[in-house]
């Protein structure tokens, strides 16, 4: 539950929620948190909150380093969890 | 070797643990404490460590969340779930912690409680507007990152009018803790030269809480961002504020942490929450104004108000070593249980059982391996 994971912002919703990607995996997130996000937006995800906007670069970085330590699709795997 | 090729870029590793072996003073030792668990593990799990000169050690901090919780607060959280007929929500990462005679959540869990692992606290509010005729409770644990979910919920599910939710809260704040760590004397003492700050946690609260614990305690505290390439670079600033006598804060993660931080996230957090007299820590014991209750606005929603939970004699495990190790006065493997009775498949302490805890850390990355005769392996 510790980490955050970037993700892409697909589109927006009412209620301040959004559906965002993960390695092609979508989720419906919160953004309750952040200011002016919007759609091809890189944001930061802990505990389903988007908790600030990333440049693609630093996704990109961070994607990569966690795909190599092995750790991403846990967490991913934790995140995409039963639908929704 | 493969902890260099774990690196995107290995030339820009290689020259920093040049740089930073060669400004550490070779007649000193550093002791820096990374305070988060997120940080623990990058530092194995990239081989920061190994990237290290010999006279730079890394203490671990108590960061983890799951690690910190006091085991009455578990037995409090197990009773909900067996005593009170409720649905209780928890993270993942609190289902297998061992509770008094090493109970736990998964284990009432398979004893018929109804305890049921989301991944976020919106999961929480679902399962409570699908079952209206339950009480369900979110057991609320974490740093400053994970408190504005569980407000934002909160004022969600009084904005609804749903009833049968309730949070038991447990959130925990980062700066108190720091303190404690640097107010402790005498045998409980860990040696400490400086602090990593925290990643995910500072972009939420800023830089600015941590000017207090520098200017208060004389360390220096460095905000780092979770990338090996990030700690290595916040490793050579923690150096050079030794070395120049300095002790400030100083933000290594520019790139998502200001010094005011998220202010949204902070507004909504005050709205719902107000800090605790005292709360207890596993390791550091009773810190004052270092954790989060829920404010009487939103007290229809506070389990703790809801539900009448009974007195007990909550207990650790004899012998688990998880409060010296979060104080950052042992490490895992100066633990008798460790890599023994203790393992991730039975764990008998916290920092065993979650991913962030340091004695994970050393289970995952092989350290136990190395428990003898390697000099500084065993870091």
């Amino acid at each position: 539950m510790c980490l955050a994971i970037p993700a892409k912002i697909l589109s927006l919703e009412g209620d301040a929620m959004a559906v965002v990607s993960f390695e092609g995996v979508k989720k419906r997130i919160s953004l309750a948190l952040v200011d002016d996000a919007a759609v091809g937006d890189y944001v930061l995800i802990h505990v389903g909150f988007a908790l600030h906007k990333v440049s693609p670069e630093d996704a990109e970085r961070t994607l990569a380093l966690m795909a190599e330590a092995g750790i991403l699709s846990d967490e991913i795997g934790e995140m995409a969890g039963p639908p929704s | 070797m493969k902890y260099v090729d774990e690196f995107r870029d290995r030339t820009i590793a290689e020259k920093l643990s040049a740089q930073i072996a060669r400004e550490a003073d070779p007649a000193c030792d550093y002791h820096f404490m990374e305070f988060c668990g997120g940080h623990t593990h990058a530092i194995f799990r990239h081989g920061v460590k190994d990237l290290m000169p010999s006279n730079v050690h890394f203490v671990h901090g108590p960061g983890c969340p799951v690690c910190v919780l006091p085991v009455r607060r578990l037995d409090d959280a197990i009773e909900l779930a067996e005593a009170h007929g409720v649905i209780l929500c928890s993270y993942g990462d609190m289902m297998r912690v061992p509770g008094t005679k090493q109970h736990s959540l998964i284990r009432a869990r398979a004893a018929g409680a109804d305890v049921r692992m989301v991944y976020s606290v919106q999961d929480a509010l679902k399962t409570a507007h699908d079952n209206p005729a339950r009480e369900v409770v979110f057991f609320a644990i974490g740093f400053e990152t994970t408190t504005p979910p569980t407000a934002v919920a909160i004022t969600q599910a009084k904005a609804e009018g749903l009833g049968n939710f309730s949070v038991f809260c447990n959130h925990v704040l980062t700066p108190p803790a720091i303190g404690a760590i640097l107010q402790s004397t005498g045998a409980e003492a860990a040696k400490i030269d400086g602090f990593l700050g925290p990643s995910h946690v500072s972009t939420v609260i800023g830089s600015e809480p941590y000017e207090a614990c520098a200017t208060s305690f004389n360390k220096p505290v460095v905000i780092a961002g979770f990338e090996p390439l990030d700690v290595m670079q916040s490793v050579l600033m923690l150096v050079r504020q030794v070395n120049g006598g300095r002790a400030e804060v100083e933000n290594e993660y520019t790139r998502a942490v200001t010094r005011e931080g998220n202010l949204k996230a902070k507004a909504l957090t005050a709205e719902v929450f107000e800090l605790r007299e005292n709360f207890e820590w596993r390791g550091l014991g009773t810190v004052p104004l270092s954790a989060l209750r829920i404010r009487e606005a939103y007290g229809a929603y506070d389990a703790e108000r809801r539900f009448a939970l009974s007195p007990k004699a909550s207990r650790e495990v004899k012998s688990c070593e998880c409060p010296a190790i979060l104080r950052g006065q042992k490490k895992p493997t100066e633990c008798k249980l460790f890599g023994t009775v203790c393992t991730p498949e039975t764990p008998m302490g916290s920092c065993m059982v979650s991913s962030e805890g340091a004695c994970a850390a050393y289970w995952t990355y092989g350290r136990h391996r190395h428990k003898a005769g390697h000099a500084g392996a065993a870091e």
